[in-house]
This record gives C-alpha cells, sequence and structure tokens, in this order.
C-alpha cells in the first residue's frame, strides 16, 4: 500500500481519524505519519501509560479520594487519573494516599534528599547531608580507607541524632 | 541575537571538543520546575499560562548568564521554525505542537535553553559537547540560583520539586547522554547491553527524546529515577554505566577492526560513495549513511574527512533545515532532492 499524502512510500501506519461522525481511513508512511503526529500534537509518552497506573495499591483509600478535589486547582481524582498528571503543587498533598504508593513504584521511595530551594525547610537539608556523607563512606570503602570510613560513619550518627532532635 | 543566526552557527554541543567525543555526542542535563500555586501547564487557564511567562521572562532578564538570550514566543514562529528549533535539540517535539502561552529562551551558543510553559512552568536544559555531565550540572546549577530569588518554586519537604508528572518528582532532574553505537549494533550486542541498562534503572530513546527510535546507531541513555537520591548519586550511576558501555563499544570497534576490517571497511567507503554520488534522498537514509561515515572517521578509515563535515550534516540536512536554507517550505519529494543537493556540494569540496 502507498502512503495516501507523499504518495510513493510504502505505507505502514494506519489511522482512522473520526470527522463529524465520519470515519476516515489514513494510510501513511512513517515520515509522513511523523510529519503528520507532530502537527496533531498526539504521543503516547510516559504520561498516558501512568494514567493507567495510579490505582495501584491504593484499593482501600480510592473510596475516601474519590470525591477529593484540590482545593487549590479544582482537580478531583479521576481528572487525575484521566489525565495522568497533576493539577497544582497542592494536588500532592489533596491525593498523598494514592500518590505515596505510586510514587514507591516509580522511584523506589517517596522521600526527597538532594537539592533545596535556598529558603527551602531545614530538615531536607539535614537528610540530605547525611545522604551526602553516606555517599562518601561508599567511595571510602571501595578506596579500603577504613580509617575514613569510620570516622564518617560516626559523623553520620552524630548527623541523625541531631536530625532526630529536631 | 535573532532566530535565523543560529542558521549559521554550529550548536556548541557539536563541535567535538568534550571528552570521548568519538563515542559520546553530548552530555544534557535538565531541570523540571512550577511556579507555587499556579497550576501545572496542561491544567492552567491562560491567564496563570500568562502569568507564568510574565514572571519567568522577567526573571530571565535578571540573570547575568543569559544576557543577550534569545527569547522567544512560541506563537509568533512559524512551523517551519518550530521544527527547527525540535531539530537543533532546543525544544521538545510537544512544546513545539501547541504554541499557545508557551515561550523559549536560547542561549548565545546553544548551549542554554529553557521551555516556558511545556509539561512544567520551566524545562531549563544544558547541553554539552562529549561526555560531560560534570559541567552540565555546574552551569545549569548556577543559571537555578541567578533566577530562584525571583521565582517561588513549588516544593515540599517530602516529595522535593512539584511537577506534573509524577515521573520528574523529587529532584526534577533528568541527565542524559546521546552516544553513538555502531559497532554494538552491528555485532549484535546492543539488545544485551540495552537491557543491562534498564535494570539499572536507567532508560534508552532515540535521537529526538521520548517516543523517538534509535535512527543511525544513536541512543540517549538517562536516568528514570528523580526521588529519593541525590543529584550527584544519579550522576554519578549513569557515568559509571555510559563508561562501561563505551569500553564496550569501543572494544567491539577493535574486535571488528581486527577480524572483519573487509566488512567495516566496506560498509563506510559504500557509505560514502553513495553521498557523494547521491541525487535523491530521504532524512532517514542520510542519518543511516552518515553514521557509517562518521564511524569510519572515528575509526580512521576516512582519514582526509573531519567529524566538523559529518556533524554539520547530520544537523543541515533535516527537513526545517533545508527549507531554512532554501528560504521557503518545499514538499518531501523537493526536500529529497535538495538533500542529496547539499551532501553533494559539502562532501565535493
Amino acid at each position: 500500500m502507498v502512503c495516501d499524502s507523499c504518495g510513493h512510500k510504502q505505507a505502514t501506519v494506519h489511522l482512522t481519524e473520526i470527522i463529524n461522525d465520519q470515519a476516515k481511513e489514513l494510510h501513511l508512511c512513517e515520515e509522513c505519519a511523523r510529519e503528520k503526529g507532530a502537527l496533531m500534537g498526539q504521543q503516547f509518552g510516559l504520561a498516558d501509560l501512568l494514567a493507567g497506573l495510579v490505582d495501584i495499591g491504593a484499593e482501600p483509600i480510592v473510596g475516601r479520594e474519590k470525591g477529593a478535589k484540590c482545593p487549590n486547582c479544582k482537580m478531583t481524582y479521576s481528572d487525575f487519573k484521566k489525565y495522568g498528571r497533576l493539577g497544582c503543587g497542592d494536588c500532592y498533598t489533596t491525593f498523598k494516599d494514592s500518590l505515596i504508593p505510586l510514587l514507591k513504584k516509580i522511584h523506589g521511595s517517596n522521600q526527597h534528599v538532594g537539592k533545596v530551594p535556598t529558603k527551602g525547610p531545614k530538615t531536607v537539608k539535614a537528610r540530605t547531608e547525611i545522604q551526602e556523607v553516606h555517599m562518601r563512606l561508599q567511595k571510602a570503602i571501595e578506596m579500603e580507607e577504613f580509617e575514613e570510613a569510620a570516622r564518617l560513619r560516626d559523623e553520620i550518627k552524630n548527623l541523625e541524632k541531631k536530625l532526630k532532635g529536631r | 541575537m535573532k532566530l535565523n543566526d543560529l542558521l549559521n552557527q554550529e550548536s556548541e554541543w557539536l563541535k567535538e571538543t568534550g571528552p570521548n567525543s568519538d563515542i559520546v555526542i553530548s552530555s544534557r542535563i535538565r531541570l523540571a520546575r512550577n511556579l507555587e500555586r499556579l497550576s501545572f501547564s496542561h491544567w492552567a487557564d491562560e491567564k496563570e499560562q500568562q502569568e507564568v511567562l510574565n514572571q519567568v521572562e522577567s526573571a530571565i532578564n535578571t540573570s547575568n548568564y543569559l544576557k543577550g538570550s534569545l527569547i522567544l514566543r512560541m506563537r509568533d514562529l512559524s512551523n517551519i521554525d518550530k521544527q527547527f528549533l525540535v531539530e537543533r535539540h532546543l525544544i521538545s517535539r510537544e512544546h513545539a505542537a501547541e504554541p499557545d502561552h508557551k515561550g523559549v529562551v536560547i542561549s548565545d551558543r546553544e548551549i542554554v535553553s529553557i521551555m516556558i510553559n511545556e509539561e512544567d512552568h520551566l524545562r531549563f536544559q544544558v547541553l554539552q559537547s562529549g561526555f560531560n555531565l560534570q559541567e552540565a550540572k555546574s552551569l545549569i546549577d548556577r543559571i537555578e540560583s541567578e533566577l530562584e530569588p525571583h521565582l517561588n518554586f513549588a516544593f515540599s519537604s517530602n516529595w522535593g520539586y512539584l511537577t506534573a508528572c509524577p515521573t520528574n518528582v523529587g529532584t526534577g532532574m533528568r541527565a542524559s547522554v546521546m552516544l553513538h553505537l555502531p559497532a554494538l549494533v552491528m555485532t549484535s550486542q546492543i539488545t544485551k547491553v540495552l537491557q543491562a541498562i534498564a535494570k539499572l534503572s536507567l532508560t534508552t530513546r532515540g535521537l529526538f527524546g521520548e517516543g523517538t527510535e534509535a535512527r543511525g546507531n544513536f541512543f540517549q541513555i538517562s536516568n528514570q529515577i528523580s526521588l529519593g537520591r541525590l543529584e550527584v548519586e544519579l550522576i554519578d550511576n549513569i557515568e559509571r554505566v555510559i563508561r562501561q558501555v563505551i569500553e564496550y563499544e569501543q572494544n567491539a570497534r577493535n574486535n571488528l577492526l581486527t577480524h572483519n576490517r573487509e566488512l567495516i571497511e566496506d560498509r563506510v567507503w559504500r557509505a560514502y560513495g553513495i553521498l557523494k554520488g547521491v541525487r535523491i534522498i530521504s532524512s532517514n537514509e542520510t542519518i543511516d549513511l552518515l553514521s557509517s561515515m562518521r564511524l569510519g572517521v572515528d575509526m580512521g578509515i576516512l582519514k582526509d574527512i573531519g567529524r566538523g563535515i559529518v556533524n554539520e550534516l547530520f544537523i543541515l540536512t533535516q527537513p526545517a533545515h533545508l527549507q531554512k536554507i532554501e528560504g521557503k517550505a518545499l514538499t518531501a519529494d523537493k526536500r529529497d532532492v535538495k538533500r542529496a543537493e547539499l551532501i553533494r556540494k559539502r562532501l565535493n569540496i
């Protein structure tokens, strides 16, 4: 089959467009399909797949969040499920019961460490510092610098004590 | 600086000045950031999107590094110009597809670009030549710290920088490295390598990011996880893996030279021969043949050709670039002819 658009390349992409209840079939070669796809803005991204994962591990609490609506941006749980994307930063708190299992599934964690805005919370900074020393400890062990490793292990203990005392 | 000036300049990341340039094309770091309280781009109304554009643009005007950058509104650009920016890896395909209330900022040597109102309010990227994530990281940190005092980023102590898609939350950072791995493909080892990479929380994409195939033996490897690990850990992890992949590719190239010299020489010279005499050629075939030529240059088979010409051709033979050079829109058929002309002209000097 020849491409409907350029008329000379082999058509490998077959689309059905529905305009005014009329189904129209379109056979395109890869290149024309890509051009058309870019125009229509249709792409199967990660977010589309994610939309299907939203409910993972969230069964027991779905009832409560199903009716939930973000007070800031008015996104509902079913909107979130439909788009696979959140509406605003506050949605993370609104839908937290569904998000925590999802974040664990994606990242293997639900606790941020790393960069913090200058005006950001001190506890994250402290956790990040501990993680940094952990990294140095790993490196020291790899290099067989055991005295340094012992010192770093004590440093971590002290930092953890300080974090708990906050 | 104007958009058309980009056509006559070689992007910094293509200059092959960075480490391991024979295998690693470029290193990229991007950060996703959103402004507090305002809805994420896909959920925001016009007023909110405009607010984001205004806030970000005025913050950018205070930055020292970004002084003299090109600040564009996507709506003001023609389809060819938008595609042109995609081809130069300065914006995503998605950003070009829906231009309303979207903007882009491009630094003078195209090292830094900032998409405004893409999936997140801000998507910063730093693109460096060769295997050079460290430098990319320090530059992106510098730019963020210049903008930060003027913008309140959405941040939570539990989940870090908050993003529209939960796959980017936390550090909001994606580090990626673009590799040219023809020998691993030729020796059918690539699947094994990519499978191993997937097990290490890394993903592989094609030349133009998400949803694109690996054309011309180019593979983009990046971190999948963004939450629960330090930025330095994420970078360290990807660097260790890339170092291994570089070694595998080098071994595969050496093996081919020792045991299958004719096979590889034939492939390289054949590609060069076709490109020198071609009259009609698609962009896909061009990418494949240029990949073979590049391998020939990297392995010292094509001694009189610089990597610069090959790189230049990779960029200039793309559809929007051809049309910018010609100064008008061209059908796919016409482009195939013009592309062939351009290649012949550059290779027959």
